[in-house]
């Protein structure tokens, strides 16, 4: 199962969800996929996609779903331990691990051969780690919510891209219309 | 009142309620203060980028924010500013200790000094200077100037201003 694939799967879950999406492809990805107003698609700066989940979750109640990838979340590795130690029950950090720079090219990462992103969340003091093939991502998302408990999911799939166009949504227009969709 | 004490006493008046800090010397005082008050968020960030990162949620979750660095991280700062809090247009304050300025004593400081403004100006961010004590009766009107036209804003912070180290 490739990313394209796993968030076709778990679109269900993420419907009317604060879903904060990933620089590159998986932003493209959902964007075709389930469009609405409650995804915040990055369009650059990235290593973030945690990050921001993690402010928007600490400061509103809603759930928020922060899909971010293996390479993203290797740029940004001090975000880990930040959220570790700021406890959001109502955030699901999804680190969709496929091994590779997806958005570049599939280079490999570092996660897809020695380093443990799940081992590397568990030591900087993260409660809740799921680790878990892309098959099972559904699942584990579900509970996750269910659980009430900030979680951390790192869901191994394959790499491998489909050819989507990039977004031409404005950004002021993408953050407008993610505020109101917060604040509704 | 300390100098301390009247600028975070500014941000909660302006409603900031969270606030993000990588630690420097000269801005302790200001980050005991920003940890002690009840109506400010507190998260110490590693980094500056994921600072603002977590800013920029925190925005959007309906929380005024802020982020407290030196300006020797303004250059890892910089993708973050252009490609997030520019290009969606969204506020946010920066309280920067600006280091290597007179009475500096760490001579690899003024590498970053010299290049501070100058970055700045280069990236069209609003840039105030803090060098007397007074300069800080302005804080409260660049915090309203900040939230009312949805841009970064500096606020550079000197050794003098600080009253030496």
């Amino acid at each position: 199962m490739i990313r394209s694939e796993l968030l076709r799967d778990i679109a269900p879950v993420l419907r009317d969800r604060l879903v904060v999406c990933n620089i590159g492809l998986p932003s493209q990805e959902m964007h075709a996929i389930l469009d609405q107003p409650s995804n915040f698609y990055m369009l650059g700066t990235m290593g973030l996609c945690s990050s921001i989940g993690l402010g928007l979750a600490l400061s509103q109640p809603k759930m928020v779903i922060a899909i971010d990838g293996d390479g993203s979340v290797l740029t940004n590795l001090g975000t880990l331990p930040t959220i570790a130690n700021n406890v959001a029950d109502n955030f699901v950090l999804l680190i969709v691990d496929n091994g590779s720079y997806g958005s570049t090219g599939d280079q490999p990462t570092y996660a897809g051969r020695k380093t443990s992103l799940a081992a590397i969340a568990r030591a900087s003091g993260c409660d809740n780690v799921v680790e878990c093939p892309a098959e099972e991502t559904r699942a584990a998302l579900e509970a996750a919510i269910a659980s009430g408990r900030m979680t951390v999911i790192v869901s191994k799939c394959q790499s491998g891209n489909v050819k989507l166009p990039v977004i031409t949504m404005d950004p002021v227009v993408i953050r407008d219309r993610f505020m109101k969709a917060v604040a509704d | 009142m300390s100098i301390s004490a009247r600028i975070v006493d500014d941000l909660v008046a302006n409603d900031v309620s969270f606030v993000t800090t990588v630690p420097c010397k000269q801005l302790g005082g200001v980050i005991e203060e920003v940890e002690a008050r009840p109506q400010i968020r507190h998260v110490p960030a590693n980094k500056e980028d994921e600072g603002i990162g977590l800013c920029a949620g925190a925005l959007m979750g309906g929380a005024r924010p802020c982020i407290i660095m030196q300006n020797t991280a303004l250059g890892v700062t910089v993708n973050t500013l252009v490609t997030l809090t520019q290009f969606y247009r969204m506020p946010l304050p920066m309280l920067i200790s600006f280091r290597g300025e007179l009475l500096e004593p760490i001579a690899c400081q003024v590498e970053m000094a010299i290049h501070t403004k100058a970055l700045l100006a280069q990236l069209h961010i609003p840039t105030y200077h803090f060098h007397r004590q007074q300069d800080a009766d302005e804080f409260d009107a660049i915090l309203r100037y900040t939230f009312m036209c949805s841009k970064p804003v500096a606020i550079l912070t000197d050794a003098t201003f600080w009253g030496g180290y």
